[in-house]
């Protein structure tokens, strides 16, 4: 068993008094992407946000490179690798699609990532890297969140909901770049309502429901009724 | 002749204006704090000039290579231990907080140096004036005040539009959660802000009290001062600020010119009637 890069441990979760996550445990080497699926308010997003830093939690409850850093300030938390691409993108209305990049790597955390290399990946962005973030289309504002994400050269990326209000045939588009990202020896957590993108992207998926982890197992193994079952909890 | 004078002058003094109104912008631009106290500030700025100048021996301009540091300082240290804790989803806290302050500083300053109305002298240069054609003369300290402001106003518009500060300033103003995920620490930003929005206020309290005498009473006007500016030039928009400085200063000069009584007045009609006929100011911001 490879050395874990992350590795989240019985997890809590809080709102105020409400509760969002039971307990859970994830765990994900270097250069794995995991599937984090679940229906509406399954606690998804409350996850990343809690390994991101933008929740409360635990110290030991996170573990990144064998160290705790639950609780600990985003913007320490990225300075140690790890990026998140947050739910509905998020884009800064007031800067350019470049000035949005830039800030994504203003860390200047080395690797393989620059703004030559975002271009690439993502040529939609070159053409229109002067233009206000505002002005781009839903998919490539949503290019750009995850190259400002990547511009951080993180260890591990997580993306929430990438294909929330995009058109199929754009969301396989941007998921069609994904192996590019793990090439470079990124690991990836990919939390999504679209079951088989994230199935077809992932190695090991994790489902979600009501706060506690129903299912989980390598996407081989895992059967789509087995999914089912624990995605509606039936 | 007369009358192109008194424009002159009032375009002058509206640069002075300006300052005070783009240090109260930029606050208000990256974290949506007013700060009621940025007028007695000002004039903090300008009582620490009077002290250097008194222990060093200096003169005014001199005195700014400390005054400016040291305001820096002081808006930074005022953010981190203060008003950090009070931003939030609502904006009255930091509005009674910053009037608190307000209170403080002036009777504080009242304490320390009486009421008594002091000025910073610059020498000869504050009466030398400059002939420009036959009963029009600029005066020279006028015309540096002036000339300081649209630099001031130029280096921090390159500021906010060309260097990373800058667009961790406005990226943090757009989004302070997201931003975080960027690695900037909102506090710090914060604080960065409010200390170059100081180091402004030093420059144009140190200017200002080279014109006028001060007393530590006469920090509310000027907080009225800057923002009749900023409203009237539209907000978020530094160069629309220096603009709307100048109205003030020429509407005011007008008004004292008709009648000397007027002369506040006159800038507070103008700033009512930019209110009344276009709210989002003259050159507000496009997006």
């Amino acid at each position: 068993m490879p050395e874990a890069l992350l590795e989240v441990r019985a997890l809590d979760a809080f709102y105020g008094d409400f509760q969002a996550l039971f307990g859970v445990s994830l765990t994900i080497t270097a250069g794995e992407v995991v599937a984090v699926v679940g229906a509406n308010g399954a606690g998804k997003s409350t996850l990343l946000n809690a390994i991101a830093g933008l929740m409360a939690a635990r110290p030991d409850a996170v573990l990144f490179d064998g160290q705790p850093i639950g609780g600990k300030p985003a913007y320490a938390i990225v300075t140690r690798g790890i990026a998140l691409v947050p739910e509905g993108r998020r884009l800064f209305p007031s800067l350019s699609v470049e000035e949005n990049l830039a800030v994504g790597g203003q860390l200047g955390r080395a690797g393989p990532w620059s703004l030559a290399r975002v271009y690439d990946l993502f040529p939609a962005l070159s053409e229109r890297r002067h233009i206000a973030s505002t002005a781009l289309s839903g998919g490539q504002q949503q290019m750009a969140a995850i190259g400002r994400a990547l511009m951080a050269n993180p260890k591990l990326l997580l993306c929430d909901e990438i294909s929330l209000g995009l058109a199929p045939i754009v969301v396989r588009d941007i998921y069609s770049r994904m192996p590019a990202i793990v090439a470079e020896g990124t690991s990836m957590i990919i939390v999504e309502q679209d079951i088989m993108q994230a199935l077809g992207a992932a190695q090991h998926v994790y489902c979600l429901q009501e706060g506690r982890v129903a299912l989980q197992g390598t996407t081989a193994t895992v059967t789509r009724e087995a999914i089912s079952a624990a995605y509606f909890g039936v | 002749m007369d009358w192109l004078n008194t424009i002159v002058q009032g375009v002058l003094i509206g640069g002075l204006y300006a300052m005070f109104a783009a240090g109260l912008s930029l606050i208000f631009g990256v974290m949506r704090l007013v700060n009621i106290a940025h007028g007695d500030l000002i004039v903090l700025a300008a009582y620490l000039a009077l002290v250097t100048i008194e222990t060093l021996g200096v003169g005014p301009i001199a005195s700014l290579t400390i005054v400016v540091p040291l305001m820096a300082l002081i808006g930074y240290a005022l953010q981190r231990v203060l008003l950090n804790h009070t931003l939030g989803d609502d904006l009255l806290p930091p509005l009674l907080v910053t009037f608190g302050l307000s209170v403080i500083i002036q009777n504080g300053l009242l304490e320390v140096f009486t009421a008594d109305s002091r000025r910073l002298s610059a020498g000869a240069i504050e009466v030398a004036t400059w002939p420009i054609a036959n009963g029009l003369a600029v005066g020279v300290l006028p015309l540096i005040q002036f000339t300081a402001a649209v630099v001031v106003i130029g280096l921090l518009q390159m500021l906010f539009y060309r260097t990373a500060l800058g667009r961790a300033f406005r990226a943090t103003s757009d989004d302070p959660r997201v931003a975080q995920l960027m690695g900037l620490n909102n506090h710090h930003v914060f604080a960065l802000a409010m200390a170059l929005s100081l180091a402004v206020i030093a420059i144009a309290g140190v200017l200002l009290a080279i014109r006028t005498n001060f007393d530590p009473a006469i920090g509310p006007a000027r907080l009225i001062f800057g923002f009749e500016a900023v409203i009237i030039g539209g907000l978020g928009n530094l160069w629309g600020t220096l603009a709307g400085g100048i109205i003030l200063g020429v509407a005011q000069a007008i008004g004292a010119k008709l009648d000397p009584g007027w002369q506040l007045l006159a800038g507070h009609i103008a700033f009512l009637a930019v209110l009344a006929f276009r709210p989002e100011g003259l050159f507000p911001r496009i997006r």
